[in-house]
């Protein structure tokens, strides 16, 4: 398994590449000046890869996010993203925190996408009963977000996505919100219905551990103004079981070493912070 | 014996009591269920025993006996019935020629900064001026006949519709639109989808008050120059110094408000169920 895949990533560099990124910058224009949220990102992402980007809390991963999503605009560089099959969405995104529409029941949150590009019904109910079940949701179609918990709301926030069926998947913290619990259950929970797909994921934590845990590959990034620090590959086997990974002397070790290159990183976002605030 | 059946009887009489605790504050709400009826009947008892024994002025406060028995009549001899439904009618135009407008026009407002812009100040300017103090130019430009009424009560209804429609958008997470722009939505279906359910609860709340304002409205404007309507009923009472009548177009518009009221809450829990039962 883990042999396809590095030859897969190996092959990828050539040719199958979904999102490629040179020189990005995003420069927001302030009252104090002009404020740079990132700085040249170069980038790479094969198709099929789960890549995960961590950093400090301002570092400008959510705007990365945002731009790749086309809820922003990048200031220079370009950006490449292979355009997906005819008729088919190129991103959908997992929102962080509450982005269910209140006003919606659970099903028609998680057929938002596809009522909107005007699918057949058949194929709606077909798609959305199945992601429903895989996020365990299926009785709760009628109820509205206010009746769910935080752990449900993110299920379904997810369904939403999956059921677009959109050629990649874009994560902005979606279980920060979340207890410990509930993080690990809907961290397999999206690996597995991952694994049925294997879309190309582009996934925003400020936690390594879920960064080792989920992804192929992790991008480090710095603090304000963003760069990329460093890349590292994750060469655990999938599917991977969650718990069983943790045990694994090897992921504490790449969690450590990661951590290494993050914490200068933060101790410098917390020093920026402080300095704002002073 | 005895002491068996007393270690028995507290089991039984908690058992006992849990039902009559449940039929306790049922009852208690139905005590205040009743309040809300005696309190105003008990008024009338006390207007009714001071107008007999000539404590108030009948001439200013005539006996509710005699101003039901008015009524009676004028239900009898289908008077009040025109007199009301002439009113309703008026109403009725002048809440949808004003309402449809101010709903379109507040959400649009809401959702483009433009126009918000451009429209806002002509709002906030004319929003000011009493609605009874335009009625000579709406008679000036309408004529005398049913355009006016409708027009007046237009005007009443348009502005807490426009206001609160506006702010109901204004007052949706910019998430959410930013949900809809990600899943594909155009700017119809964002104005389908999210502005304008969201903006609901907020557009009830402005319905609510302009039908209340077109309900004074209308009272006023048929007061000049119309010959049916509760407005001319009050009018025409006081010419011919009819005080019982007058009091039977004021109960019946307390009534219609009142039961506006009631059925616009109703139609609420209807179509913005996810806020109801918050």
């Amino acid at each position: 398994m883990t042999a396809a895949l590095a030859t897969q990533t190996a092959a990828t560099a050539a040719d199958d590449v979904k999102i490629r990124i040179k020189g990005l910058s995003k420069v927001f224009e302030t009252r104090n000046g002009p404020f740079t949220a990132l700085d040249t990102i170069n980038l790479e992402i094969p198709t099929g890869c789960f890549f995960m980007i961590v950093g400090p809390s301002g570092c400008g991963k959510t705007t990365l996010l945002r731009i790749l999503a086309g809820l922003d605009e990048h200031t220079s560089g370009t950006l490449e993203i292979t355009a997906p099959a005819q008729g088919r969405p190129s991103n959908s995104m997992v929102f962080q925190g509450d982005s269910l529409f209140p006003w919606m029941t659970v099903w028609d949150n998680a057929a938002y996408g596809l009522k909107i590009r005007g699918l057949p019904r058949a194929t709606i109910k077909e798609t959305v009963g199945h992601y429903l079940s895989r996020v365990g949701l299926s009785q709760f179609h009628d109820s509205y977000p206010h009746q769910l918990s935080g752990g449900m709301r993110q299920r379904v926030s997810i369904a939403r996505a999956f059921a677009n069926d959109p050629d990649i998947l874009l994560m902005d913290e979606p279980f920060s919100a979340l207890d410990e619990q509930n993080k690990v259950l809907l961290q397999e929970e999206l690996l597995r219905i991952w694994e049925e797909t294997r879309k190309t994921v582009m996934f925003i934590t400020h936690s390594v551990d879920e960064a080792v845990t989920m992804g192929d590959r992790i991008m480090v990034m710095t603090a304000h103004p963003g760069r990329a620090k460093i890349m590292v590959d994750v060469p655990f086997a999938r599917p991977r079981p969650v718990l069983e990974l943790r045990a694994q002397p090897a992921y504490g070790e790449l969690v450590y070493n990661i951590w290494g290159h993050l914490r200068d990183e933060v101790q410098r976002a917390r020093a920026q912070d402080e300095g704002r605030v002073k | 014996m005895t002491d068996v059946v007393q270690g028995v009887q507290p089991s039984v009489i908690r058992v006992a009591r849990a039902p009559t605790r449940i039929g306790f504050s049922m009852s208690r709400q139905t005590v205040e269920r009743l309040m809300n009826i005696v309190s105003p009947l008990a008024l009338i008892a006390l207007w009714e025993i001071c107008a007999q024994t000539g404590v108030i002025d009948v001439r200013f406060f005539p006996p509710p006996s005699k101003i039901f028995k008015v009524m009676g009549t004028m239900i009898q001899n289908g008077l009040l019935e025109k007199h009301v439904w002439a009113s309703m009618q008026r109403l009725f135009w002048g809440i949808l020629w004003g309402g449809v407008p101010a709903l379109v026009l507040g959400v649009a407002m809401g959702m483009f900064r433009t126009l918000r812009m451009i429209v806002e100040p002509v709002i906030a300017a004319t929003y000011p001026i009493p609605k009874s103090a335009i009625l000579p130019l709406i008679l000036l430009i309408f004529g005398l006949g049913e355009p006016s009424k409708v027009v007046m009560v237009a005007t009443g209804v348009f502005f807490p519709i426009l206001i609160n429609s506006m702010a109901g958008v204004l007052e949706i997470n910019k998430i959410y639109f930013d949900v809809g722009r990600n899943f594909g939505a155009s700017g119809f279906q964002a104005f389908r989808t999210v502005a304008l359910p969201g903006a609901l609860p907020l557009i009830m709340t402005g319905v609510k008050l302009g039908v209340g304002l077109g309900l004074v409205l209308i009272a006023i404007a048929e007061m000049v120059g119309a010959k049916s309507g509760l407005g001319f009923m009050i009018w025409n009472a006081w010419e011919i110094l009819s005080v019982e009548t007058m009091y039977v177009g004021l109960i019946t518009i307390a009534v219609l408000g009142l039961l506006f009221t009631l059925v616009l809450n109703e139609i609420e829990r209807l179509i913005v169920p996810w806020k109801a039962s918050r």
